[in-house]
């Protein structure tokens, strides 16, 4: 039961922490709450489900098709939605409560059109559901291939940002936004870039879920609620934080899950967050701020 | 002397609104209770929101808890002490949360509040599902739809007289202050979590009150009905339309948009979700500070800009 626990643990942490690599480019990099993030991850799931379902896709090639278009999606919501906000935030306004209003609407419009098109079930397909024997522990082969590939794309992902320009580009608007335009970096340009692929990031993650778990087209709440947990509790902008995180919330689910009740994960996740914010509201391993 | 002209016609409004039962038949008398609770929990989310530009998301977390406790106790308690304990449970509940959340920065409180309903639900269902045994739970109370009209219709006055109060009074100020600028509040000598509390501690109780007055119109509750977010959402949209720092704004926004959804929901019933976000996106950007404010300064002769 331990090493089954621990199994499953990383499997779900690994997409959590996906999941929240794209949420803190989003709400670290660009100062964009995005209530709606959840959705974006649900949208890929049922995305991939049509591929697999209609024309047979492997879940793996969708990955290169739901991502790229989640990229552009994403862009053009920012253009469309967030850059009237960031250019009223500077008359004044207030770009965090304006952008969490916004993206909330956006919630309910993005879920009402998936009600719309697949209806309150719980969906899913089948793929790669064999039994795998990993350390004694018998496992379907998905869920393994699941944990891979989140943790290829996150660690890709936090590599990319610790060693490119791109990504010192990225960590100073993180960190310094006031600053960054002092050294000629374009801060709106990188905000929406950072939006962009915080996006494709969800729904890389939404990928992923999608060959394991059941989902329906309302479950995106709950992404957004454990993504963000994530992010603050890895700290705001700190890349790696928010990876660690990702697989201590899995762990920690799935411990719940196995030696409590599956029906407190959700309250132990709370209880995580309540904790946190009282003890380090900085985050687990954010900088304390002075 | 203009003040007591106020108070007899606010006076007067409430008496006459009184007689709504004897004038519409069931389906009006439905639509005037969903338009006081609603105009109830705008105010009391104004009351806290206005001046300290908290969003809060948890409305229906305490709204729902309302309804619950008269669910669990309806059959053993008389009805005004049901509400005593719904009260009490609500103002425990929210002085836990607010302790826990008021002290961080704004984000992490909308965060918090935003997943609240969602645990709460959570707990109980894990409860009734793991030591009661059942799920859902029957009212059977002798209430009529007016009787519930009027209660609400008295917790809407009291509400009102509350926001009235506490805009006139030095609590009022002292929250302005802790809007516009936090660190000067500190350093006038304001108690900042405390008012706070205190702010968010009415509004969540009044918010519970309305749960559990308007509980037994169902009949039969289960935690996925009365913990529905669209309630929080719409509370939400309806004070910010009217203008939520505004004595009367909470009004100006509730009733069109309670029209509005109530004739979404008739005849675009699998749409509804799509449009109720479209309306959000909609106001947030066009009508920032609220519909009060956009009229005054059109009246004013301004750039409606």
């Amino acid at each position: 039961m331990l090493t089954t626990s621990l199994v499953i643990g990383l499997v779900l942490g690994g997409t959590y922490a996906l999941a929240a690599l794209g949420l803190t480019m989003q709400y670290g990099v660009s100062r964009i709450m995005n209530l709606a993030y959840g959705e974006f991850v649900i949208v890929a799931a049922f995305a991939t489900f049509v591929l697999v379902s209609t024309l047979d896709l492997d879940p793996l090639l969708s990955l290169l098709l739901v991502g790229p278009a989640a990229f552009i999606a994403s862009y053009v919501i920012y253009a469309v939605l967030m850059a009237p906000l960031v250019k009223r935030s500077q008359k004044g306004g207030s770009l965090e409560i304006d952008s969490i209003l916004v993206t909330f609407g956006l919630l309910f419009l993005i879920q009402g059109i998936l009600l719309v098109i697949f209806g309150a079930d719980f969906q899913s397909y089948s793929y790669l559901n064999v039994p795998l024997n990993l350390f004694g522990v018998i496992i379907a082969a998905n869920q393994v291939l699941a944990f891979g590939l989140a943790m290829f794309l996150g660690v890709g992902l936090f590599l990319l940002i610790k060693f490119t320009r791109w990504g010192l580009i990225l960590r100073a608007v993180a960190q310094r936004p006031e600053n960054a335009p002092l050294v000629a970096i374009n801060v709106d340009r990188v905000a929406q870039l950072a939006f962009a692929f915080g996006g494709m990031l969800a729904a890389q993650a939404g990928v992923v879920i999608s060959m394991f778990q059941t989902f329906t087209a309302t479950a995106g709440v709950v992404f957004t609620m454990k993504a963000l947990i994530v992010v603050i509790m890895g700290g705001v902008g700190n890349f790696l934080g928010a990876l660690l995180a990702g697989l201590i919330l899995g762990l920690v689910e799935a411990f719940v899950s196995a030696y409590l009740d599956p029906g407190l994960t959700l309250a132990s996740t709370y209880l995580i967050f309540l904790v946190l914010l009282l003890w380090r509201p900085q985050g687990l391993f954010g900088k304390s701020v002075s | 002397m203009k003040m007591s002209i106020k108070f007899s016609l606010f006076a007067g409004l409430v008496g006459l609104l009184g007689f709504a039962p004897l004038v519409f038949e069931d389906y009006g008398l439905g639509l005037m209770i969903g338009i006081v609770s609603y105009a109830i929990l705008a105010q009391a989310w104004s009351l806290f929101s206005g001046p300290t530009r908290y969003i809060s998301l948890a409305t229906v977390a305490f709204y729902g808890v309302g309804a619950y406790v008269v669910a669990v106790l309806n059959e053993d308690l008389a009805y005004p002490l049901i509400l005593l304990v719904a009260v009490g449970i609500g103002l425990v509940m929210s002085l836990a949360v607010g302790i826990a959340t008021l002290r961080l920065a704004g984000v992490y409180f909308v965060i918090f509040s935003f997943g609240l309903a969602e645990l709460v639900r959570q707990l109980i269902t894990w409860y009734e599902v793991n030591i009661t045994g059942t799920l859902g739970r029957y009212i059977f109370l002798p209430f009529e739809a007016q009787h519930i009209y009027w209660m609400l219709l008295v917790l809407a006055a009291i509400t009102f007289g509350i926001a009235w109060w506490i805009k006139n009074s030095r609590t009022g100020m002292a929250l302005r202050v802790i809007g516009e600028d936090e660190v000067v509040a500190s350093h006038v000598g304001i108690n900042i979590t405390r008012t706070k509390l205190l702010l968010f501690a009415i509004s969540a109780s009044i918010m519970t009150l309305v749960g559990a007055i308007q509980a037994p119109r169902w009949v039969y509750i289960e935690p996925s009905i009365v913990f529905n977010p669209t309630v929080s959402f719409l509370t939400v949209i309806m004070a910010l339309l009217g203008g939520p720092h505004r004595l009367l704004g909470p009004i100006f926004g509730v009733i069109p948009l309670f029209l509005l959804f109530e004739w979404l929901s008739a005849n675009f019933p699998n749409h509804y979700s799509i449009l109720l976000g479209a309306v959000f996106i909609l106001i947030v950007f066009l009508l920032p500070k609220g519909v009060l404010e956009f009229i005054d300064r059109f009246r004013l002769g301004g750039a409606a800009k």
